[in-house]
């Protein structure tokens, strides 16, 4: 018995840096957060409870808040499975063993590990500037310039175009997943006359849809705490038109500009219920895409 | 032969001209830097510069906000290594339990730590917060540096996932020596996870060096400000059209970040392979 308790004193020891700082700094929070949004508070005052008053205002009379979620839809469900695709797309590309695919991984990935940066918004703002780079490609294969930073739609799609940018750490999970389907499988394809687009879609996809499971939940779980890009290129503001107020944006602003922070803990428990449903929907869904090779049998 | 010969030909046409498409926003920042402010969009369709000049540098470098580019730069190294060295030793002791006692309660704690994972940050953001204020925290690096000391949940999976690849014979003889568990931790796998421990500490510095919530959060004097911080007080004042001095600092900022990335690629792929980090 005392055996028993000096090995669960030993393995509390160690983890207890993890339980300790998930405690104060995540669970009471996240408990402190729901409390929160049924209140009135401007971090100055004493909270005084409101019920669903925050809730309520939000559903039925924020516009912004809507608009935020529209665009948020919008920018994860396009954004996402245009990564995806890109990803498994190059990781396809790259699956081969030529002496330059090192070379070239390296070039793919470089904007996944800058992407978040300040400065990398700051340069795709100026991509489609007015003068920028992007206009004056469209402008050169015939097409008419865009203004970007005036009409809400062209704004969104600066963001969407600037997630997609990023699709290299998802590729290099793709090319790891492409390196360990057996060649044995392939062989097999190979004398039943199986052409490469069958390949692609009998073998390769579905020996990657757990990947491809693990990827969208992550990416989606990303995608909508996405703040730099838009707080940078919209300069705070989530314009033109709050046509770049992601979520987490409008958050911050109702938060830290408005400090209402009520509502912006009722959005923040918005926003957990709306990643839990979906990152529950995936998992469920898993059911009828995903392979799994035990199942095989 | 010839077939094959065209089949390399276009693959590697393709596979290059995507690697270019890719990484030319970011040649393009890098030639702009070398122009002067006004014919930066006049000449944005010629990538290489007229004329070459390093002023946007020297300017630059003179800083905004009463303060010089080194400031900032000296402000987020502090922040990064600090952080990092938390994040990294906190969360190596948190794996070895997870990874190598048994003990009750550590499925929970594990799930606990998965879900931890998963959970958007935003929902801690405005309780953190008021926390930090109500302690007295707020204008300092405290906020942002401390919680790194109580582990992260994606480091302690990498190197979780680390750990139990080490055979398990090595502990069964340490422990017959007499070995108690801190020892064990400290002489035998802390040597061998160093590798995950760098994968790590180069993502950490990454998401800490490029980290602009913090920042924006809890530090509210361009002297504390970080790198961050600083270009968006360059983007604030934009309506000085000094893009120059803004892009060649735009380009500074991300000198360390590739640096970091083309001397430790190996562990980066590796780390990404086999954890899915982002």
């Amino acid at each position: 018995m005392r055996a028993v308790f000096k090995k669960d004193l030993a393995g509390y020891a160690f983890i207890s840096p993890f339980v300790v700082g998930f405690l104060v700094f995540t669970f009471i929070p996240i408990l402190a957060s729901l409390y929160l949004s049924f209140t009135d508070y401007d971090l100055f005052t004493t909270p005084s409870w409101v019920g669903f008053d925050n809730y309520n205002d939000l559903f039925t009379h924020d516009k912004k808040f809507w608009q935020s979620l529209k665009v948020t839809f919008l920018y994860v469900f396009i954004g996402v499975p245009l990564r995806l695709f890109f990803a498994l797309m190059v990781a396809m590309l790259l699956n081969t063993a030529s002496k330059a695919v090192g070379l070239y991984r390296t070039l793919f990935y470089l904007p996944s590990i800058i992407g978040g940066s300040v400065a990398v918004s700051i340069m795709w703002r100026n991509l489609y500037g007015d003068k920028g780079i992007i206009n004056g490609l469209l402008e050169a294969v015939g097409l008419d310039a865009v203004r970007w930073f005036a009409d809400p739609i062209a704004a969104l799609w600066m963001l969407i175009t600037l997630s997609a940018w990023q699709f290299g750490s998802s590729m290099l999970i793709f090319l790891a997943g492409l390196k360990n389907i057996p060649v044995s499988l392939y062989e097999a394809a190979g004398v039943d006359g199986a052409n490469g687009i069958h390949r692609f879609f009998k073998i390769t996809v579905p020996m990657l849809t757990p990947i491809i499971l693990f990827n969208a939940i992550m990416q989606t779980i990303g995608a909508f705490m996405t703040f730099v890009p838009a707080y940078i290129i919209s300069k705070g503001t989530g314009g033109p038109l709050d046509g770049t107020l992601l979520y987490s944006l409008y958050l911050f602003r109702q938060g830290f500009q408005f400090f209402d922070m009520g509502t912006a803990s009722a959005m923040a428990w918005i926003m957990l219920i709306i990643v839990a449903i979906l990152t529950t929907v995936l998992f469920l869904s898993s059911k009828y895409w995903v392979h799994y090779e035990s199942k095989e049998g | 032969m010839i077939a094959k010969k065209w089949r390399w030909s276009i693959y590697h046409i393709v596979a290059a001209g995507g690697a270019i498409v890719m990484i030319y926003p970011v040649i393009w920042l890098l030639m702009s830097s070398f122009k002067k402010s006004e014919t930066i969009f006049t000449t944005s369709t010629q990538l290489i510069p007229a004329h070459w000049i390093w002023t946007n540098y020297s300017e630059g470098w003179q800083g905004i906000g009463g303060h010089t580019f080194g400031t900032y730069i000296y402000n987020t190294l502090v922040l990064v290594v600090l952080a990092t060295i938390g994040a990294v030793l906190s969360s190596a002791l948190v794996a070895f339990g997870f990874g190598r006692l048994n003990f009750r309660g550590k499925s929970f704690w594990f799930a606990i730590m998965m879900v931890t994972l998963m959970l958007p940050h935003d929902v801690t953001l405005v309780p953190q917060y008021i926390l930090f204020s109500k302690i007295h925290w707020l204008n300092s690096i405290k906020p942002i540096v401390i919680p790194a000391y109580f582990g992260a949940p994606f480091f302690i999976f990498l190197m979780v996932q680390f750990i139990r690849t080490i055979p398990g014979e090595l502990d069964e003889a340490a422990t017959i020596d007499g070995c108690g568990k801190f020892r064990l931790f400290y002489r035998i796998i802390l040597p061998l996870i160093i590798p995950a421990m760098a994968t790590a500490a180069i993502f950490s510095f990454y998401w800490r060096w490029e980290d602009l919530m913090g920042p924006l959060l809890y530090l509210n004097k361009p002297s504390m400000y970080t790198v961050s911080m600083a270009l968006k007080m360059y983007l604030d004042a934009e309506t000085l059209s000094n893009w120059g001095a803004m892009f060649a600092m735009s380009i500074v900022s991300l000198l360390p970040v590739f640096a970091i990335f083309f001397f430790f690629q190996k562990h980066i792929v590796e780390g990404i392979s086999t954890s899915g980090l982002k």
